[in-house]
């Protein structure tokens, strides 16, 4: 010891600082190391007996065996969270209140313990799991527990959706579970978790701590096991709702999956987010945010600040700092406390790591390491930047999910929203100046639930996380955050991703839609057997229909008037050439419609695309096209309760009835335009965390068969108030309603391709759009086989779908109108600004 | 013009580098708290840690009743800041442990250079009207002058913070310049009382300026101050230098002051400049410690370091 201090205090260099991992071991110990399932609140074993191992991956040595669940062991924590349901969900709130803080007082009480097994199951340096991951957990249970508490007065008439199904990723594994479990909870749901197979233990722990918190068994339940464990949940028809945290891919099997389920679903996925640096920033300060953007939790992290954009003239400067602030980072054994990043999780990920970066080196970027090396032992890598990368290399598209930085500059503000929202995904970007007006201009901007200025990768539970695009859907923390395990019955109100084909119809005020057997394209008829050309679909056929004129040889023929497609503003002919008859319910014609196919939805969804200033128009402005829809809907409400008479063969009062319920609807939504606010989150740091909620984009819309106006302006309003443009898909049944809209909506200052409405056979044109990967939202109001179709085809981008099969009452406003409707055409963008000078 | 690596001659006033200077509060403030959860000291690294942070002291007595009596004390404890059989046992005997400097006001700069002679101690005079640096301009340059004479080789001077919160940056250049000349071979230490600069980016600018006009050291605080050395405020000049030194090849040193009495906080100090300036400022030629206080429990961890007991005051000798 002697001779060491009088050498340190010549070189003044770091010794080791070590967090003991005796009591996390002595834990691990005490359970024989080895683990079962957590069910009922008592361990079991896989029914079949299998196990695997977890280990620690700075040293490769294992910790424990933990239990493979299969699908008896799924169906036995699936009907315990189904028996437990009824308890916990007739809890009164606050009792309920009371569970989920004293879970979060046990999280504190065994912080330590948490902290040390997470750095050695993950291989996280201590300092992380210790300052970040188990706080921010205990503070997520505390937050929900104010959300128990409020629920009832929050959200009157929701209620919880059940037995909830959750898988989360090995990244953070205990925070993962805190953001998915107290929510669930915190609603009135049971689950069933299962955490990530490289990273069980801390989940484990959790459910020893959640007995010793008192939770009743069978609330939380706790399945360990690979992907294969994960499907079997998915697939379980015992849970209400499956939430997802995990990569991109497996997003995209779990929304195929459960397609048509009626599961509800949540997806928080991956992504390439932009760090993007102007040249007011503060610098040194940009240097530290990008440490803690891509080399927080050696980069294996879904909202890492991967692509650093940089504007040209101070790239140098930048790059030269973060080089020298790159040489003195620290990488070693997590549990040192002197370390900036420890272990990458396993073998597997830095083989994929390292395969990235010999790619980007072979496609010619310039790759850059510090000095010093890894440790050779267990799964380091080093802190890496990139420089010399297009916006073309694999490592600018891909994520890597590891501590490896690209490097980009950009000319402009414009050319940096550009470059930053070059990729399908959109979880969170950072935008760093001294310039308020340029930062908040450029934050909206960015396609991306969660923009950092000037700071990176902050938490809290009182602000929604999740993404836009391909980085999936709904919202983790903060109210919005709640919407995704809750239940309105008045409606299928919730997150995006929802579905209800279950659902009945509160009263059928309009008769049931009668089947038309004239009309060629049966709507009943599952979507993806419907090819969207007319080849199947009888245009025209030999003693088919005839106008009511034709009747009378000495009539005066009226004026014929040709129903168009609408795209972009303009009356279109579809591509198809092809027209489709529309029977009046007496069965003569009533006119005939363009048969709509697939390249007319490409032309809308361009359209649409191109008219996207309308989500920058201000609230007002867009309240004042909708009133003046309504104006002109007005002035011809007889023309249309005459048509919806013929139409569908109720009685005028019905027709006018529904024309007045239109035009009290475009009233709500127009008066709604300026009023879906956001909120100023109360998170804990000195500045706003604003949650602003911004249109999603171009929507799809399929409307009902039934109330065939009041049905289409129902969801093409609610669409359009947010400031979404809109390809809408009418009544295949009674299509005239929506053909004659179009020149209201021609005399109402509507800009071009804000409202587009494609005639033809709704479901293939459904599926069409469900496809289309320029298509940001698709909303579904049709039948049990749409919805599947549907919930599928949105795979491709993870688009949001709302599915809402059956019958409602789009004369009730409970039913037919509402923040509900807001909620599916808006997405959150949280915006955290710390501010101080 | 033989370059004294451990004095910076300054550079011409550049408005233009100033006026660039962006400083982000909330992210300063980031960084200073999680640097300290980054980085840990322990043990035999510690004890050595702080033995270097003894040797950075610049051991301070600014009291309104100090006498030469006092100021003699002072520098007893300068020569021998840790019990002998301490150093001893942590086998750093042959280090020559002894402080930075001693710091007094002028009154005092004679009687401790005489105290301190043969121990290469140097003495610092604070200067120019300490603490709040209004007498006149005259008066201040005299004062300097004097110290120098009377045997202080190191000037700590106070700015004007007026030239600093009205942004008169040419009249605190001149100011700064004109104490450097007068100091002539005394090393310059400019204190800037960040505590009355009002913000981070007035902090940095200042810094600069001092640093072009000559400034040997930069100086959070006189310890008069209602704030004084903070990390956030410490991190910002420790940024400013390290620019400084990149665009002009001049490095200059950092002196926290005022509020750091704890073992705990000098290692947190020292931590900051090596992670942000590197080994080069863990020296007392670009790094002092204005404290008083700090050193007896420095001492009490020596003595927990070398006999695994926590130690008492009174165990040490007193200054």
């Amino acid at each position: 010891m002697s001779s060491s201090i009088a050498e340190t205090f010549a070189t003044m260099a770091y010794g080791p600082a070590p967090e003991g991992s005796g009591p996390a071991l002595d834990w691990i110990r005490a359970h024989d190391g080895r683990f079962g399932h957590w069910i009922a609140g008592a361990w079991r074993p896989s029914v079949d007996g299998r196990t695997f191992g977890t280990a620690n991956p700075a040293t490769g040595v294992q910790l424990a065996e933990v239990a493979q669940g299969g699908p008896a062991d799924v169906d036995a924590a699936v009907a315990t969270a189904h028996a437990a349901l009824p308890a916990w969900s007739g809890l009164s709130d606050h009792a309920r209140a009371r569970h989920l803080y004293a879970l979060a007082r046990e999280i504190q009480k065994h912080a330590r313990l948490l902290a040390v097994l997470e750095s050695l199951d993950n291989g996280k340096p201590l300092r992380e799991s210790r300052d970040l991951d188990i706080p921010l957990a205990a503070r997520h249970f505390y937050h929900h527990a104010g959300w128990a508490q409020l629920r009832g007065a929050e959200f009157p008439g929701h209620e919880p959706l059940g037995v909830v199904g959750q898988i989360i990723p090995w990244n953070f594994p205990l925070l993962m579970l805190a953001w998915k479990v107290a929510p669930a909870l915190a609603a009135g749901n049971t689950v069933v978790l299962k955490p990530a197979e490289f990273t069980p233990l801390s989940a484990l722990c959790f459910a020893e701590i959640s007995r010793q918190a008192g939770l009743p068994p069978g609330v939380f339940n706790l399945l360990t096991g690979d992907g294969e464990t994960g499907k079997l949940l998915v697939e379980h028809s015992g849970v209400a709702k499956i939430a997802f945290t995990g990569s991109t891919e497996v997003g995209r099997q779990i929304r195929v999956a459960t397609a048509g389920s009626g599961k509800k679903l949540t997806l928080e996925l991956g992504g390439k987010s932009p760090f993007i640096v102007f040249p007011d920033a503060d610098l040194d300060s940009v240097v530290e945010g990008v440490v803690d953007a891509i080399w927080f939790n050696q980069g294996q992290v879904c909202c890492a600040g991967s692509r650093l954009l940089v504007q040209e003239g101070i790239a140098e400067p930048l790059l030269a700092k973060l080089r020298a602030r790159m040489e003195t980072l620290r990488v070693g054994s997590p549990l040192d406390k002197a370390v900036d990043m420890g272990a990458i999780i396993a073998p597997v990920q830095l083989e994929r790591i390292r395969a990235l970066v010999a790619q980007g080196a072979a496609e010619g970027a310039r790759l850059w390491q510090p000095t010093w090396a890894v440790p050779s032992e267990g799964c380091f890598y080093p802190p890496s930047l990139f420089t010399d990368v297009a916006p073309a290399s694999t490592i600018a598209q891909v994520e890597i999910f590891g501590p490896v930085l690209v490097a980009m500059t950009f000319r402009t503000p414009a050319e940096a929203v550009a470059l930053a929202n070059n990729t399908p995904y959109g979880l969170a970007a950072s935008v760093w100046s001294e310039s308020l007006s340029l930062a908040l201009d450029v934050a909206p901007k960015l396609k991306a639930g969660v923009v950092w200025v000037n700071c990176s990768n902050l938490f809290d539970a009182a602000a929604g996380f999740g993404g836009y695009r391909e980085s999936g859907f709904g919202r983790e923390g903060g109210r919005e955050g709640m919407f995704a395990y809750l239940r309105w019955p008045g409606d299928v109100a919730g997150s995006t991703g929802d579905t209800d084909p279950d659902r009945v119809a509160v009263s059928a005020v309009n008769p049931v839609v009668p089947s038309n057997p004239v009309v060629p394209s049966n709507p009943m008829v599952p979507t993806d057997a419907v090819s969207p050309s007319p080849a199947d679909a009888v245009i025209l056929r030999p003693g088919g229909p005839s106008p009511a004129f034709a009747a009378d040889p000495d009539a005066l023929p009226p004026i014929d008037r040709t129903s168009k497609l609408y795209i972009g503003g303009r009356q279109q002919r579809s591509d198809s050439g092809y027209s489709r008859p529309v029977l009046g319910a007496d069965g003569v014609l009533l006119g005939q419609v363009a048969e709509g196919n697939r390249k007319d939805i490409r032309n809308a969804v361009e359209a649409a695309h191109a008219a996207s200033g309308w989500g920058a128009a201000s609230g007002h402005a867009r309240a004042q096209v909708l009133y003046y829809i309504a104006e002109n809907l007005a002035s011809r409400a007889e023309e249309f309760a005459a048509r919806l008479e013929a139409m569908t063969g109720q009685d005028r009062e019905a027709g006018q009835r529904e024309v007045e319920a239109s035009i009290a609807r475009l009233f709500s939504y127009a008066a709604w335009a300026d009023k879906h606010d956001g909120a100023v989150h109360q998170v804990p740091i000195r500045g706003v965390t604003l949650a602003m909620n911004e249109p999603i984009g171009v929507m799809g819309v399929a409307a009902p068969e039934q109330s065939p106006l009041l049905g289409l302006v129902s969801l093409a309003a609610p669409a359009m108030a947010m400031g979404n443009t809109v390809v809408a898909l009418p009544s295949e049944a009674y299509p005239l309603a929506a053909t004659d809209f179009y020149s209201v909506l021609e005399a109402s200052d509507l800009p071009g391709g804000v409202l587009n409405v494609v005639t033809g056979p709704k479901a293939a044109l459904a599926k069409v759009l469900a496809e289309h990967l320029d298509v940001d939202a698709f909303w579904w109001f049709g039948d049990r086989a749409g919805v599947r179709t549907i919930e599928a085809a949105s795979a491709g981008n993870l688009k949001r779908t709302w599915c809402a099969a059956g019958d409602r009452d789009w004369l009730d406003a409970a039913q037919g109108e509402g923040r509900a409707f807001l909620r599916q055409a808006t997405q959150v963008k949280n915006i955290w600004i710390p501010y101080g000078d | 013009m033989t370059l004294d690596p451990f004095r910076n001659p300054g550079i011409p006033l550049d408005l233009e580098r100033v006026a660039a200077i962006r400083v982000n509060r909330s992210a300063v403030e980031r960084r200073a708290a999680s640097l300290l959860g980054r980085r840990s000291v322990k043990q035999a690294w510690q004890a050595a840690w702080l033995l270097r942070a003894i040797t950075c002291i610049d051991l301070t007595t600014l009291g309104g009743d100090d006498t030469p009596g006092n100021v003699r004390r002072l520098c007893a404890k300068a020569r021998r800041p840790v019990r002998a059989d301490l150093l001893e046992a942590l086998g750093a005997a042959h280090l020559g442990i002894r402080v930075g400097a001693v710091c007094v006001y002028h009154a005092y700069v004679a009687e401790a250079a005489d105290a301190l002679a043969g121990s290469g101690i140097p003495v610092a005079a604070v200067s120019t009207g300490f603490p709040a640096g209004l007498s006149p301009m005259a008066e201040r340059i005299r004062e300097i002058q004097a110290s120098v004479v009377a045997g202080a080789a190191e000037i700590d001077v106070v700015i004007t913070r007026a030239h600093v919160l009205t942004g008169h940056w040419q009249a605190l250049y001149d100011e700064v310049r004109a104490f450097r000349e007068a100091c002539g071979a005394a090393h310059l230490k400019v204190i800037l009382a960040t505590g009355e600069l009002g913000t981070l980016g007035n902090v940095a600018k200042a810094s600069w300026v001092a640093m072009m006009a000559g400034a040997d050291f930069i100086k959070t605080s006189t310890g008069k101050e209602a704030v004084n050395a903070t990390l956030p405020v410490g991190l910002v000049m420790a940024r400013q230098i390290r620019a400084y030194q990149e665009e002009t090849g001049f490095a200059v040193g950092f002196k926290p002051a005022g509020g750091i009495r704890k073992a705990k906080q000098c290692l947190d100090w020292l931590i900051l400049m090596k992670e942000e300036l590197g080994d080069g400022w863990l020296h007392s030629e670009r790094f002092r410690f204005g404290a008083s206080g700090l050193l007896s429990d420095i001492e009490r961890q020596l003595e927990h370091a070398a006999t695994g007991y926590y130690s008492a005051d009174q165990r040490h000798p007193m200054v």
